[in-house]
This record gives structure tokens, C-alpha cells and sequence, in this order.
């Protein structure tokens, strides 16, 4: 190493990189512009260092783990020697030859890790006995799907599971090769305590977990001219669609629309819109209990993975949750209302970021008096995505069209439902005594927004200085609850169970760090250039407590979790 | 119970009382209480030794007395004598009589011949060439060795602080309390050069500097007695034989380093040395050596034992610790190391057993002492497990530096039945194997490592030309395999593939190939691996490949294993020239392999042999051989 290098360089493939706060040279090396190829890396989990991809040879030949080998300045390492290389292609040989290599018919073809890996590390055969196990699948849940036999064991699903979201639905069991991921017992996954975000499914890099497929059921239900199939479609959707086709343009929510319309949905609607109605009753009812001084502090309840938390692990905080059906289950009431007799048999579609969302849609409480759910089918982003390429639909060349009406009129409060942060900033701008565009604005900025995992701050309404927890992860929501139980005062908390929001919803196309920023600018920009700000300057909002929800409001949109 | 020792000069009141009583003891049965002898009926034999001696009238001392009267008779159950090969063993003090393989027939004539008429019975001495050895210290086994942690193994009872106080326990304690620094402790154990007993050879010095470093309020103290090598029972026999001094030296490295909770891990197939811990643990708590402000100074330790759940990745330090928190037992990457972030993420000295109990001795002999002992840069001495074909098998400790020839052909009394002697693996699965041209090499960390073995914790597994040396890598990657945690790809899946590998090839299967795909493998696990457990577990197969390669060879393209010990590659033939066609073979063939005429030469049909060798033991002319 040359003098010429202060202290705070190191060599990476005899490049000169700054160390600036880097935790480890996996860090180093990405910013190196070196694409080093991991399974079970990710800057949010605990560094597990299982795969050992990520090796590096030093200048003294010997091997380091780069993702939980710290820079030091002066050090000299490489990625790409002729015994990485052969390190990296038995590494990968020995992961195939215990691995379920049907690729053409996996749903996860075309994005898993493995199969990219192994194409990149040209690997086009197998020396040893393929002794995968026979698909062990686990379908128990309406969210996700396990299949042991395309597990490596990365543990990035148990991580998430344990460290982000503190459920700990699965671990590891039993030892060496006979190693699996397991739930307790291995018993069905449907019988832990498993709330479906899953964040696993988002993790897992093969297809050893995935997020349940319903398309396939919906398509019968397109090609039936008896059926009146109605979609709405949540605000996170229209943040990931468009990048999944490359696509940089506007409209994206016009094409969606376009898309679905094509597909063979007959009426398109926007969740917003029914968001729009959620912070109304939700803002009413935070007023009410502190104007009460009960059930404080107010917990959201838009987020179905969040409520199966609480229920799980907190029932005793049931009554502190919003009554408050999630914006989609209060968009199905009224689409159920509006056209239960139509004539044709109504099929309900909504289109989400989440998993969560599928058994939100099978509880009982969502359920009409027949028994028939009222939400028929939640299809996630993915599936979404999916359907719109099986269609045969060129994104770019399709035209953009409008949602239909008599629910066409969205504000801007109900599209930032979709980040974190956004339904507490879409309730202020109904509380707040000062509703000044700048106010509010200044409001917004020093709270609610952000993708930090808790955001505290203040609000005078009512006279009173109210104090607002925003959190999303829920061993972010843990974290809070635990300062509750020693007495920290808190008047309303939103929580979303994926870290992020929903724009991070299991059910979107994975993305980047970066990515998340660029969803959530996304969602502040649709809500910058909706002319309706607040929620209460919907004029839908007028109607739907003049017509359909009059004397109906309670039955229609709240519901009440059983303890 | 115990008396409570309020401070140091009852500490010394207390020994030298118990001393006193020590020596009323004119006679002394010490029946061994190993695991092994116990397995052979000592607890028996020592139950009837008692009942004799009280039968006789006698004075029988089962509990050292705290204040000394008349003369007694001590009997009682010691540590392990490490002769395990010759037990049930009974010492007889003062006379320093060994006797062995006792029977419980045997009792009533040590009673009454040795114990009350002084005399030697020649019958249950050890004899080896004719030469029968009345006196323990005079049997080559132990005569080559230098018994310093094990000095007490076999000398004391084993359940008693008061025998161990009488002998000076805790006296390194009380040196390191009252008259040293914590810096001052940790220059003599760092200026002994005391390295680490478990595998690594770390200076245990250095750790502890470490851990006295880091400025957290909490620290421990943890000591790994999670011994998993096959063949390898060192560790138990120091916890089963003197569970005191491995807790002395655990307390010493609390007072060095600021430590004030101790775990001992011990795996759970040790019941006995678990049962010997607790009850020295909750003596020492009575007496007052443990628990808040000891003997008055402000000092406090407590002391906890976990036992591991029968996992072998548990020895590795952060899988250890991981289990004593009550997680899986996993090992995980390194940084933080266990010195900054260990037990409870609080700094943490892990030492193994033999590594706490060397500690009493370093601070009471001081430093220069130990350096005496053994090379300068692995000073010391070292405890073996002697096992596979050899004379002595059993528990021996001799000077680091000692050569394998020594360590074999002196304590061990060379080969089993005087066969050739091929080779020894040392450093159970995670060593590799010293041929016979390495007999001279000296058995500490530096050259061993040089030879591309390790010291490991201590087995030694001695082979004669009868073993199949590809059918010992096969057994060790099984072990290795069977016990790999299963977190990290190469140890998982490698270990899994070359079990594979070496299985087909013992089995006749071998491809041409496979040593290369073998050596492949191993290269890559022991480059890329997480932890010891995995780096190490090619070791076997690549010390066999490299001194044996001929052997692979012969499996893989002959279909022959030359050591004959692989039974899918034997083929029997019957010799026409011997067979009398006397038909016995082929009655006695379960698969109707044989046939012939009668009177006439037999001959075995390949094809239909299942190789059980029922034919060969059936044949009274020894017609039938393997090839």
C-alpha cells in the first residue's frame, strides 16, 4: 500500500475506494460498481453469512466473507480470482444439486436468484446426485406458499420474520443437510401465528416461498358473461406497476385502468376513494374518543397484518383499534350495495400491494349474510402484473383511460394511503385547526412523512397538543406498544406491518432501497397534482352519506375484531 | 454443608484443619469414579468396600471430618485414573498399590488382606511382560506421564471441597484475591504463554487482556465443556475427577478480567461430570468461595451450568453462547468477536476445561515455572485420550512436545496384539492422520499444525494396517456431516456430497474422478466455510488422500480395499487345493452362493455372494479366505 492513501482508503481489484461509514465490504464493493453476488445479504436483516458468495480473496490469498468482514483502511482484496470463481461455481453447483430445478414451470422463472446466479456463473451441469426433496408444499394460508424443496436455506425469511416483523412464525430445524424452515411443530403454516405480510415471500430469492396465486381463478370469472366483475385498485398498485415494464411515462394509473378494462374487467374504481371515506369515519372517530377521553390511544386499522398482530399478541389492545373497515373492505361494502341487483352475479376484485389483503377478504366479519365474501378476489401487484403480460398487452403502446363512474372523483389524502405516514397525514389534514395549505404542508413534512420506521410528533386540534406515533415494521409496532405499557402517552398510532407501507407490500415487485424512495415521491406527487387536497372536499364523500350509507354508516363501514 | 468462610484467615484455618484430617487418614481406597469404571461397577465395589471396613471395626471416613480426631480409614471415589483400559481401578494409600479390573469378589480380600494386614495382592496388580508393578507410579503407563491437571484425578475423592482444601485448593484463588492486580493475573498468565486447550491454541492470556479491556459493567465467564470428538474424554474426566480446580481457574479469570457470573456448558451426555459440577458448585457457594462478597473482600461470583442438548457445533464459541441464551445452537459470523460481544452480547472469556484448570497451577507456580514445562511457544502439558488398536487405551497427560512415538509406544504400550501400526488421527474430526514416518514429530500446536493436523482437543485414535484408512475419512465426514449445523452452504451441502462420494467408493462404486472431485470439495469448504466446524471437516479426507492416496486408488479402480476392511470390496474364494468338498459351505450359505460336488472342489458364484462371511467360519480346513 502506497503513502499516497490516507486512512480512510482501501483496494478493491487494485481500485482505490473510500471508506465512508461502509459496515462491511459487501458495501464497499457494490459502491465499487462490482455487482457481488449474495443469497442472504440484505442492509435491513442482521448479517447472517450463510451463502458464502460474497467471498473475497485478500492479497495474502486467503478468504473473507464480505458481507461481515468491516473495511479497514489499507486493505487489498478481490473479487473475481480464479479461486473465487471456482469457490463461487462449487458453491452454487452444490445448492442446485439439492434443488428442485423444474425452472420452466416455477413460478418464480426469470426472477430467482439462484437461476440467475447459476446463469451468470455458467453453470450447465450438475456433478452430484440431485437429491431434492419432492415438493413439499405448504398452501395452508390464503397469503403465501412454501415449498421446501426450492429452499437454500439463506434464511432471509426467518430474519424478516423474527427481526423486521417480531411474528416468528418460523425457524430453523433439525441440523445439517436434513436443515429446514419450519414452523413450530411444523405444523400447517395457516395454524401459527403467521399474519400474512409476507414479507418472507418479498425475501425468499427462489421460489421456495411465493405469494398465492389467484389469477388463474379470476380469468374463469372474466370469461363468464353472467358476471359483473367490479376492481378497484389500491393506491400503492399504480407506484410499481409501471416499473415492472419499464416503462418511465406518465398516467401509469390511466394505463392500469386501460389494462384491466382489456383484461375483461367490466367497472375499474380507485381505493382512494373509499380511503377518502376511511379517514372521514376515522377522523370522527379519533375526535369522539378524545373528546371521551376513551380508548386511547387510537390504533389505524387499514393494514389486515397489522390487526392479526394485534390479535395474536395483543388482545387486550383490540379496543384501542379503529372500528374502521380498511379502505378496501369499505370500497366492497358499497360496491355490494350499488350493485346487488344488477342483475348479473357480482364478482369483486380488488387489486392490492398485499398478501395480507387475501385473508383480510376471507374473515368472517367480511363476509354477507349468505355467507359469500365480499371481496371475491384480491389480486396482488404480482398477479396483476402477471395477467397483464399473459393478456398480451404492450404497456407502453396502451392508451390511458379514466376510472368509471359514479365513483370517479379521488382526493389527494386518499392516494398517500400507500406510503407510511400517509393516513395519519390524511386525517390532519381533517383535524387540524389550521387547515393553510402551508400549514399543513409544514406539518406533514416534520411528521408523518419519511420511511423511517417510527415517527413521533405533536398536533394542536381541539385545543389540545395531541401526540402521534407513525410505524410501520412491526417490531416497530412492538417497540411502541412496549413504551405504551410503561406509561408513554400516545393519542393516535398508525401502524402498517410492512416496513415502508404498503408501497413495500409483499405484494409489489420487489425493489430497491431506492426504489421505495422513488414509489413513495410517486404517491406525493399524485397527491400534489389532485386538485382535491382533504378528504372532506370529495363531493363523493356528500353522496355517499346522502344515498347509500344513510342510517347505514355502522353497518356498512366499521367492524368490531372479537377479543 | 458446608461451613461459611468468612475471610481469608479462616480460609487458612479451614485447610489446615482439613489437612490435618487428611493425614489421620492413614489409609486411603481410592475407587476410581470415571465414567468408565463406573460403567464396569466401581459405585458398587466402593458401597462394599465401605461396608467391609466398617465390618471390620474400623474407623471409616466416607466425609473428610472438619476437626481431626483418631485414625481413620478413607474410602472414597476419586476422579477418573485415566487406566480406563484396566478398570475397575482401587488405589490403596499409602502404599500407592494400583489394583485392577476389580470384581466385587474382589473386596472382601483388599479389606482384609491390604487394608488391615498391609499386604500386596499380586493378583490384581498390573502386569505387562511378565513384569508385575505393585505401585501405581511404577507402571510405564504412568510413569512417562506428567500428571499435572489431572495430578488430583485418582488422588482425591472427587465429591469433597474439604479433600480438595486439604490439599491446598483455592489457594491460587485466595493468592489472586487477595495479593494480585487483575493486570498483574493477566501478565502472569499472558508471560506463561498458556494457549488454549480446546483446538485453537489462542494465548489465553491475550483473550483475557481483551475482555478486562472492554468497559461494559457486565461480563463472563464461560467455560466449554462440550467435548465431541469421538474417543475424546478429557475434559469429562478433569469435570467428573476435579471439578474444583477447572472452577478455581473460571474464578481466577473473573477476578482478572472483572467478571462476576460464570456458565459452564457442559453437553448432556456427561451426567456424571453434570452431578459432580452441581455438587461442587453448591459446596463452594456453602463454604462461601461463591457468591456475593467473598471471604469479605467485595468480590462476588456466581456460577451457572448449562448442558448442551447433544450438538457437537456447540463447541464453536458463538453456537455455545447462542445456546446458553436459548437459541439454536448456530454459529454466526465473526465480527463482533466473543471478547467484545459474547454471552447476552456482553464481553465474554470462553476457555475450555483443561485451559481453566492449567490456570490454578500457573498462579500458584508463577509463570517461569510453566514455561519450564514443555516447547517455548506451546508450554505446558497436554491430556490425551488414547483409543483404537492400541496396548493402553485411556487418559494420559504428558509435556506438550512429547513425540507421538513416546505418547504411543511408551504410555500406550505400542500396538494391540503387536500388529503394524499405520497410522493415528489426532484431533478427532476436525484433524487429519500422522503416518509412521511422523513418529517422531512432537505433539505441540506449531508442528502439528505444520503437518497439516491439529492438536484439536486431544484424541488420539491409534489404526494398525487393518484399517481402512478411506473407510476412516468416511467415518469422520459422516460424524462431520451428521453434526454440521446446517447453516452455512459449503459445510451443508459439501459434507453432505462428499459423504456421497466416499460412500460409493468404500462400497466399490468409485468413479474415476472422484479423488479430484473430493479434493475439490474439500478445498472449497475449508475456504469458504463459517466456522472451525466447517473449515476443518475435510481435514480426515485430505490427510488421507495425501498419505493414502494409493488406498482411494485401489477402492476405485481395483474394486479392492487393501486393508480388507471394507466388506462390499471382499471377495471370498475357496482354495481347491485345501477344500476336501465336504458341502459344509454351501449349507451354511444363507444366499445359495456355493455349490459343487461332493468330494470335489466347491466354488463361491460372486454374483449371488451377500459376503457375510458365514462360509469361512463354517470351513473346517480353512479352505475359504477374502480377497
Amino acid at each position: 500500500m502506497s503513502e499516497q492513501f490516507n486512512n480512510n482508503f482501501m483496494m478493491v481489484d487494485d481500485m482505490p475506494i473510500p471508506i465512508e461509514g461502509e459496515k462491511n465490504l459487501l458495501e464497499i464493493i457494490r459502491k465499487a460498481g462490482i455487482e457481488l453476488p449474495t443469497f442472504c445479504y440484505y442492509s435491513e436483516l442482521s448479517v447472517y453469512g450463510a451463502c458464502r458468495m460474497c467471498m473475497v480473496e485478500n492479497k495474502w490469498g486467503s478468504m473473507e466473507a464480505a458481507c461481515s468482514t468491516p473495511p479497514r483502511a489499507g486493505m487489498e482484496i478481490y473479487t473475481n480470482t480464479p479461486k473465487l470463481r471456482k469457490y463461487r461455481k462449487m458453491i452454487l453447483e452444490l445448492l442446485l444439486s439439492n434443488h428442485c430445478r423444474d425452472c420452466t414451470t416455477c413460478e418464480k422463472s426469470g426472477k430467482c436468484r439462484l437461476q440467475e446466479l447459476a446463469a451468470r456463473f455458467d453453470i450447465h451441469k450438475v456433478r452430484f446426485e440431485n437429491t431434492s426433496a419432492k415438493h413439499k408444499t405448504d398452501d395452508s394460508t390464503l397469503c403465501i406458499t412454501r415449498d421446501a424443496s426450492k429452499c437454500i436455506l439463506c434464511g432471509d425469511c426467518v430474519r424478516v420474520c423474527n427481526e423486521v416483523q417480531h411474528v416468528g412464525a418460523i425457524e430453523f430445524a433439525h441440523r445439517g443437510s436434513k436443515m429446514t424452515v419450519s414452523t413450530a411443530f411444523d405444523l400447517p403454516l395457516a395454524t401459527s401465528n403467521c399474519v400474512g405480510c409476507g414479507q418472507c415471500a418479498a425475501v425468499c430469492p427462489t421460489a421456495a416461498i411465493i405469494v398465492k396465486n389467484d389469477a388463474h381463478r379470476l380469468w374463469n370469472e372474466l370469461n363468464n358473461k353472467d358476471n359483473l366483475v367490479v376492481a378497484q385498485i389500491a393506491p400503492a398498485v399504480r407506484t410499481a406497476v409501471a416499473e415492472s415494464f419499464n416503462y418511465k411515462g406518465e398516467n401509469v394509473m390511466g394505463k392500469i385502468v386501460a389494462c384491466l378494462r382489456k383484461i375483461g374487467i367490466d367497472k375499474v374504481f380507485d381505493t382512494s376513494t373509499a380511503a377518502d371515506l376511511t379517514v372521514l369515519e376515522e377522523a370522527k372517530e379519533f375526535l369522539e374518543r378524545i373528546e371521551k377521553n376513551e380508548n386511547i390511544p387510537l390504533f389505524t386499522s387499514c393494514c389486515p397484518a397489522w390487526v392479526k398482530f394485534c390479535e395474536n399478541k395483543y388482545p387486550e389492545l383490540l379496543p384501542n383499534v379503529s372500528t374502521c373497515r380498511s379502505p378496501m373492505q369499505m370500497f366492497a361494502s358499497i360496491i355490494n350495495e350499488e350493485y346487488k341487483d344488477c342483475g348479473k352475479r357480482l364478482v369483486s376484485v380488488a387489486i392490492m400491494p398485499c398478501t395480507a389483503k387475501k385473508a383480510e377478504a376471507a374473515r368472517e366479519e367480511f363476509r354477507t349474510a349468505d355467507g359469500k365474501q365480499m371481496v371475491d378476489y384480491v389480486i396482488t401487484t404480482q398477479e396483476l402484473i402477471r395477467m397483464i403480460r399473459e393478456a398480451g398487452i404492450v404497456f407502453e403502446d396502451i392508451e390511458p383511460e379514466a376510472i368509471d363512474m359514479p365513483y370517479g372523483t379521488i382526493s389527494g389524502a386518499g392516494v398517500i394511503f400507500g406510503v407510511t405516514g400517509g393516513v395519519t397525514e390524511a386525517v390532519i389534514r381533517y383535524v387540524a385547526e389550521d387547515k393553510s395549505a402551508s400549514s399543513l404542508r409544514a406539518i406533514a413534512l416534520d411528521g408523518p412523512r419519511g420511511l423511517d420506521g417510527i415517527k413521533e410528533f405533536s398536533l394542536l386540534a381541539k385545543d389540545k397538543v395531541l401526540k402521534i406515533a407513525v410505524v410501520s415494521g412491526l417490531s416497530n409496532a412492538d417497540e411502541i406498544i412496549s413504551r405504551i405499557k410503561n406509561g408513554e402517552h400516545f393519542d393516535l398510532v398508525e401502524v402498517m406491518a410492512c416496513p415502508n407501507g404498503c408501497i413495500n407490500g409483499a405484494g409489489q415487485p420487489v425493489t430497491s432501497k431506492d426504489g421505495k424512495q422513488k414509489r413513495s415521491k410517486e404517491l406525493y406527487n399524485s397527491d400534489k397534482l389532485s386538485v382535491l387536497k382533504s378528504s372532506q372536499d370529495n363531493p363523493l364523500m356528500k353522496e355517499f352519506y346522502e344515498g347509500v350509507l344513510k342510517g347505514r354508516v355502522h353497518e356498512l363501514l366499521h367492524v368490531h375484531y372479537a377479543k | 454443608m458446608e461451613k461459611k468462610i468468612l475471610d481469608r484467615a479462616q480460609l487458612s484455618a479451614e485447610r489446615e484443619a482439613y489437612a490435618k484430617c487428611f493425614e489421620l487418614q492413614k489409609k486411603k481406597v481410592l475407587v476410581c469414579g470415571g465414567t468408565g469404571c463406573v460403567a464396569g461397577g466401581s459405585l458398587e465395589i466402593y458401597e462394599e468396600i465401605i461396608r467391609l471396613v466398617k465390618e471390620k471395626g474400623l474407623v471409616c471416613d466416607v466425609e473428610l471430618c472438619e476437626d481431626p480426631h483418631g485414625e481413620t480409614v478413607g474410602v472414597k471415589k476419586s476422579g477418573c485414573h485415566g487406566f480406563c483400559e484396566m478398570g475397575p481401578l482401587v488405589r490403596i494409600e499409602p502404599f500407592g498399590y494400583l489394583y485392577t479390573k476389580v470384581q466385587l469378589s474382589d473386596c472382601e480380600e483388599i479389606v482384609e488382606k491390604t487394608i488391615v494386614g498391609e499386604e500386596h495382592i499380586e493378583r490384581l496388580a498390573y502386569k505387562m511382560n511378565g513384569v508385575v508393578y505393585k505401585e501405581q507410579e511404577e507402571i510405564p503407563f504412568y510413569k512417562k506421564q506428567t500428571r499435572l491437571v489431572l495430578e488430583h484425578c485418582g488422588h482425591i475423592d472427587a465429591t469433597s471441597i474439604r479433600e480438595y482444601l486439604a490439599i491446598g485448593g483455592y489457594k491460587a484463588f485466595e493468592k489472586a484475591l487477595f495479593d494480585m492486580k487483575s493486570e498483574d493475573i493477566i501478565n502472569e498468565i499472558t508471560e506463561s504463554n498458556l494457549r488454549g486447550r480446546g483446538g485453537g491454541g489462542f494465548p489465553t492470556g491475550r483473550k483475557w487482556a481483551q475482555v478486562a479491556r472492554q468497559t461494559s459493567p457486565t461480563k463472563y465467564i464461560v467455560c466449554n465443556g462440550d467435548e465431541g470428538d469421538p474417543g475424546a474424554f478429557m475434559d469429562r474426566s478433569i469435570m467428573e475427577g476435579d471439578p474444583h480446580r477447572m472452577l478455581e481457574g473460571m474464578m481466577i479469570a473473573g477476578i482478572a478480567t472483572g467478571a462476576s457470573e460464570g456458565y459452564i456448558y457442559v453437553r448432556a451426555e456427561y451426567p456424571l461430570a453434570v452431578e459432580r459440577l452441581k455438587t461442587a458448585i453448591a459446596q463452594a457457594t456453602e463454604a462461601g468461595l461463591l457468591g456475593e462478597n467473598i471471604l469479605g473482600t467485595g468480590f462476588s461470583f456466581t456460577m451457572h451450568i448449562n448442558r448442551g442438548a447433544g450438538a457437537f457445533v456447540c463447541g464453536e464459541g458463538s453456537a455455545l453462547t447462542a445456546s446458553i441464551e436459548g437459541k439454536r445452537g448456530m454459529p454466526r459470523v465473526k465480527p463482533p468477536r466473543t471478547v467484545e460481544h459474547g454471552l447476552f452480547d456482553e464481553p465474554t472469556v470462553l476457555n475450555n476445561v483443561e485451559t481453566f484448570a492449567n490456570v490454578p497451577l500457573i498462579i500458584l507456580n508463577g509463570s517461569q515455572w510453566y514455561k519450564g514445562i514443555g516447547p517455548e511457544n506451546s508450554p505446558g502439558t497436554k491430556a490425551f485420550a488414547l483409543t483404537g488398536n492400541i496396548t493402553n487405551t485411556g487418559l494420559i497427560e504428558v509435556p506438550m512436545g512429547t513425540t507421538l512415538r513416546e505418547v504411543i509406544f511408551e504410555v500406550g504400550g505400542g500396538m494391540r496384539g503387536g500388529s503394524d501400526f499405520k497410522a493415528v488421527q489426532i484431533g478427532g474430526p476436525s484433524g487429519g492422520c500422522l503416518t509412521a514416518d511422523m513418529l517422531d514429530l512432537p505433539l505441540d500446536f506449531d508442528s502439528l499444525k505444520k503437518a497439516g493436523a491439529m492438536i484439536g482437543s486431544g484424541g488420539l485414535v491409534v489404526m494398525d494396517s487393518s484399517t481402512c484408512m478411506v473407510e476412516v475419512a468416511r467415518f469422520f465426514m459422516n460424524f462431520t456431516q451428521n453434526e454440521s449445523c446446517g447453516k452455512c452452504v459449503p459445510c451443508r451441502e459439501g459434507t453432505k456430497r462428499m459423504l456421497e462420494i466416499l460412500e460409493r467408493i468404500v462400497n466399490g462404486n468409485g468413479r474415476d474422478g472422484d479423488i479430484e472431485l473430493l479434493s475439490e470439495l474439500a478445498d472449497t469448504i475449508s475456504a469458504t466455510a463459517l466456522c472451525g466446524l466447517g473449515k476443518t471437516a475435510a481435514s480426515p479426507v485430505v490427510s488421507t488422500i495425501k498419505y493414502f492416496r494409493d488406498e482411494y486408488e485401489a477402492h476405485i479402480y481395483d474394486k479392492k480395499c487393501p486393508a480388507g476392511g471394507c466388506k462390499k470390496l471382499v471377495t471370498y474364494v475357496i482354495d481347491p487345493a485345501l477344500c476336501k468338498g465336504c458341502s459344509k459351505c454351501a449349507r451354511n450359505c444363507p444366499v445359495g452362493a456355493i455349490s459343487g460336488e461332493i468330494k470335489k472342489p466347491f466354488v463361491i458364484d460372486t454374483q449371488k455372494c451377500i459376503k457375510c462371511g458365514a462360509c469361512a467360519s463354517a470351513c473346517n480346513f480353512k479352505a475359504i479366505s477374502q480377497q
